[in-house]
């Protein structure tokens, strides 16, 4: 059984190399679609990163009248963090506010001046409101509006945020699902051009196959070395792409971070490295043994 | 002992390549399959290997029935019946050493036999200068000999020849039969199919002549009459 195995898999790897040319040519198809399922994976990423981004840029602001209480503020503060669809509650308190806004504006030396001649703050407090998904702002919104804490409340900025909220939530989720579909796409194209390219090279092979039969090699023995083959392509084109993305995602990755900030590919490529590398070989190699499988079978059924 | 019991095979559509055969082969013998191209000597060799199933019939080799053996027995079937052919068949990717391996391996032989008997086969073949040489880089002869070492590796008891020399000069034509000749000598039975008159008559053993898929002779020391 165990020289069998090695006789198998020692026939594979020398057809593998006395076959260079047409190794050649299944391992470069190979290296495309896992060059395109690596890429695909590190797009997801983006855009994820880019989505985060954009939900993170979303907020809701209630403004709380002048002569409301700390506690009360606080009280109402609760009450949000205790609802299912927000995900943070920030206080901004009037001094706060107040130092923001002098932050803000100290180049503005008319609007400093005029602050000055106050004598009070007249900043309100306020409650930033960050929900789980954009959609919920809405339902946010109106429980503050029904509750008790309606009264204290002056103003609450979703209204005007409204459109702007509402499109960028139908864009991010626009980008995700597009994105799966071109991933589901790409991935389906590169694993039939790969598939293909098998079959051919499995097709010139018929003779071979026919003449091992004619010899009393049992099918498992004629199949063996393709399948081991069809690994081997798996195998030599991850090992060439990892070759090629190393410096390639060194190179971009700095220039991504530049149209988004907080995205650093190179840095996900490095500490994912190994998961990226056995998603690699899974892919490579699984597609390369079920395509010798699948092809050679039909060269096998005959008598 | 090999048996052709009321043979027949019958192509799509009404081709009839052989028609009811009746032939029992001795071990240890040397017959000639004689007859002109399409006359059906090499469907009743592919029939003996099971490379086509006969239409009507049975075919014995050693009391077992060739077309009710189940898929997994073909193999060892292979193994004990080696086959040549016109074409030679060789694994073009394998040197002539590995050729001959290669069957051993498939037959599941240990390395140390299959270290031990390629030489010697090569040896016997009059190859062993060639060993590691692939068949495009040999002789028509010189294949058709590696061919000859490789159905010899299992030790067949039965070596069938499908034309194996209607590639070949007159030279390399007498070299072959001469190896057949003392194949069979040393106790294989050999089933030779030509259509070359003069290796025929020169040999001087049984002769089967086959016409349209039908046998019409059989004799001891035949000559080839058409």
């Amino acid at each position: 059984m165990l020289t069998k195995l090695s006789r198998i898999i020692r026939s594979g790897w020398i057809n593998f190399w006395r076959n260079r040319w047409l190794s050649g040519a299944a391992i470069s198809v190979m290296s495309l679609t896992i060059f395109v399922t690596t890429s695909l994976l590190l797009v997801n990423v983006l855009t994820s990163a880019l989505v985060e981004t954009l939900r993170d840029k979303i907020d809701v602001s209630v403004y709380f009248k002048l002569n409301v209480s700390e506690e009360e503020v606080l009280e109402a503060r609760e009450s949000l963090i205790a609802l299912n669809e927000v995900q943070s509650v920030e206080y901004v308190s009037r001094e706060e506010a107040l130092k923001n806004f002098k932050e803000k504006h100290k180049e503005n030396s008319l609007l400093m001046q005029s602050l000055d001649e106050l004598n009070d703050n007249p900043l309100e407090a306020s409650l930033n409101i960050k929900a789980q998904t954009a959609s919920q702002y809405e339902q946010i919104v109106n429980f503050l509006t029904s509750s008790k804490h309606q009264k204290d409340i002056d103003k609450i900025n979703y209204r005007q945020n409204q459109t702007i909220i509402n499109r960028l939530s139908s864009i991010t989720g626009a980008i995700q699902r597009s994105g799966v579909v071109v991933s589901i796409a790409l991935a389906l194209v590169a694993i039939l051009v790969t598939f293909h390219t098998i079959r051919l090279a499995i097709y010139s092979s018929r003779e071979e196959v026919n003449v091992m039969k004619l010899v009393g090699a049992s099918n498992w023995f004629i199949r063996g070395p393709f399948v081991v083959e069809g690994a081997l392509y798996g195998v030599s084109a991850v090992i060439i792409i990892l070759i090629i993305f190393y410096p390639l995602v060194w190179f971009i990755s700095p220039k991504i971070t530049t149209y988004l900030p907080g995205s650093d590919l190179f840095y996900f490529f490095k500490v994912n490295f190994w998961q990226i590398f056995l998603i690699q070989i899974a892919v490579g190699v699984s597609l390369g043994v079920v395509s010798s499988f699948v092809a050679i079978r039909r060269y096998l059924k005959k008598a | 002992m090999i048996e052709f019991k009321n043979v027949s095979k019958i192509y799509p559509i009404d081709c009839v390549a052989l028609e009811n055969i009746n032939l029992v082969i001795q071990p240890k013998e040397f017959i000639s399959l004689a007859g002109p191209s399409g006359a059906g000597k090499s469907t009743l060799l592919r029939l003996l290997i099971r490379e086509e199933l006969p239409s009507e019939g049975q075919i014995f080799w050693q009391e077992q029935d060739i077309s009710q053996m189940r898929h997994k027995e073909v193999p060892q079937l292979r193994r004990k019946i080696g086959a040549i052919f016109q074409d030679f068949k060789l694994l073009s990717n394998k040197t002539a050493y590995e050729n001959i391996a290669f069957a051993m391996e498939a037959g599941g032989r240990s390395n140390k036999d299959i270290e031990e008997d390629v030489p010697l086969i090569l040896r016997l073949v009059g190859l062993s200068n060639r060993a590691h040489h692939f068949p495009d880089q040999l002789s028509g002869g010189e294949k058709q000999r590696v061919a000859i070492g490789r159905a010899l590796a299992h030790r067949p008891e039965t070596l069938m020849a499908d034309e194996p020399t209607g590639n070949l000069d007159l030279i390399h034509t007498w070299d072959i039969i001469r190896l057949l000749l003392k194949i069979n000598e040393l106790g294989t039975t050999v089933i030779l199919a030509t259509h070359d008159r003069d290796v025929i008559n020169n040999i001087e053993r049984r002769v089967i002549t086959l016409e349209k898929g039908r046998l019409i002779r059989d004799e001891e020391k035949g000559r080839y009459i058409l």
